[in-house]
């Protein structure tokens, strides 16, 4: 058994949201600016720069990369061997957000209730999504989520019979819907399988992996890194381009996770993300 | 083709402005977005005056983050301006003249726009770093309780953005599509 204290959890997250948001991840960084090399129209090429530039800036300078500086999605794996002391943990985490959005000038954009609409203050409550997995560590991953990309995202219950062909239809059908609202060039997070609510979380953890990284899941199976491949060709020959302005850099990338499903249905989630796909990790 | 024009402007100012013309903004801008576009909607059915004489001014679907000390704005990119289109017809119809936003119009604001010869400019999203250097002093003007929604008076200076539908109602993102 390992005692973590519940403080320890809080300051992590402190720290991941101000960094999530100031500082983009090196993989996307890394296929932004390819992007602006690679970018054949001239309008498209001046996006690319300005969103260089911007990350530039956003690094040196200390201001946040996009003003939607996101709701907290939180995902933290803790280690079955792993006892918490020192509070709820689920305070703590919210503590966590709501330092770092305070002392890291990040925007407060939460409202306590989807109808009323008041704003909470503090960017919380986070969304927390916990597991229980084998060990005596814990893995945090702080995604801080925006809601242009977000409010473009869709859930499709497919039927086993729509096949692969209805699952690349879906998703190619939802970025180009996603169009100029959802930022592009996009990171698209894809789940396929489980049930409806196991779809969605599959596509938002999708997110979070890194674009030239590989899925850990036990129930990978080959085709998919293909499908992932082919879709990302099919979704750059869509021409929305950067900014919805028109070129080939619609997405940077495309993650896929699946998952078992039931024998009538095979559930489909796209989690459009723009290049500001923020997903820190620590293990403590 | 690359335009300068200062803020505010009049419709005769932007009669030859075209889609997809590249425009630097110098001037003042208003930032408005969701809430403060519904509550400025319910004072106007109501009677009351907008929180700001909105004639020839332009707004700025903007919601920063908070200013560090000493700096006059947070990142300061744009919102999608497609959750305004509901109220934007009012606005127009009312004296509004620009918007600057990210994305797709509705077709009734389209056809607004045409009507009004108003124009709707983009910004690029996610640029927000970037954008804040061209905002050189900013002020909340209303609803200050709406926090990051407030309204606020912005002074900007070679503000880059791209007209996405001129006030003939040429719309670039359909023109973008159409080649795709």
């Amino acid at each position: 058994m390992r005692e973590i204290d519940v403080n320890e959890i809080a300051s992590n997250i402190k720290e991941m949201c101000i960094e999530a948001n100031y500082y983009l991840e090196s993989d996307i960084k890394k296929s932004l600016f390819n992007a602006e090399k690679t970018e054949n129209s001239e309008v498209g090429k001046s996006v690319l720069n300005q969103l260089h530039k911007n990350v530039d800036i956003a690094e040196n300078e200390m201001i946040p990369i996009c003003q939607d500086t996101g709701m907290a999605v939180i995902f933290l794996d803790i280690g079955q061997d792993v006892h918490f002391f020192g509070g709820d943990l689920t305070e703590a985490v919210n503590r966590g957000v709501r330092e770092g959005y305070k002392e890291g000038y990040l925007r407060k954009s939460v409202v306590e209730d989807p109808v009323e609409r008041i704003n909470t203050n503090d960017n919380t409550p986070a969304i927390i999504h916990m597991n229980i997995v084998p060990g005596n560590k814990v893995k945090i991953t702080v995604s801080p989520k925006g809601f242009g990309s977000e409010n473009m995202s869709r859930i499709f219950m497919l039927k086993p019979s729509d096949g692969l062909e209805g699952i690349k239809k879906s998703i190619l059908d939802t970025v180009r819907d996603a169009g100029p609202n959802a930022c592009p060039p996009f990171i698209v997070g894809v789940g396929i399988g489980g049930d409806f609510e196991m779809a969605a979380i599959l596509a938002k953890r999708a997110l979070t992996r890194n674009i030239d990284g590989k899925s850990s899941s036990p129930y990978r199976k080959p085709y998919v890194d293909e499908l992932e491949e082919e879709l990302l060709t099919e979704i750059n020959k869509i021409g929305l381009g950067p900014a919805g302005l028109g070129g080939k850099n619609t997405a940077l990338g495309i993650n896929i996770e699946t998952y078992p499903t039931h024998i009538a249905g095979m559930p489909l989630a796209v989690n459009m993300c723009c290049h500001v796909n923020r997903h820190k990790i620590r293990e403590i | 083709m690359e335009r300068y024009l200062n803020v505010p402007f009049s419709k005769d100012d932007i009669k030859e402005f075209e889609a997809g013309d590249v425009v630097y903004l110098s001037g003042v801008i208003y930032s408005a977005r969701d809430a403060a576009h519904k509550r400025m909607t319910e004072s106007y059915e109501k009677g009351e005056p907008f929180p700001f004489d909105i004639r020839n001014q332009t707004i700025y679907y903007l919601g920063p983050t908070p200013a560090r000390p000493g700096a006059v704005i947070g990142s300061a990119g744009p919102t999608t301006s497609g959750r305004m289109d509901k109220y934007t017809p009012t606005l127009l119809n009312n004296g509004l003249i620009g918007m600057i936003g990210k994305g797709r119009r509705s077709g009734e604001v389209t056809e607004s726009i045409k009507r009004n010869k108003c124009i709707y400019f983009v910004a690029v999203g996610g640029a927000g770093a970037l954008l804040s250097k061209c905002i050189t002093s900013s002020e909340v003007i209303a609803y200050e309780d709406l926090g990051p929604e407030a309204v606020r008076k912005l002074t900007v200076k070679n503000f880059p953005v791209i007209v996405a539908i001129d006030s003939g109602g040429r719309n670039l993102y359909d023109e973008c599509a159409d080649n795709m």
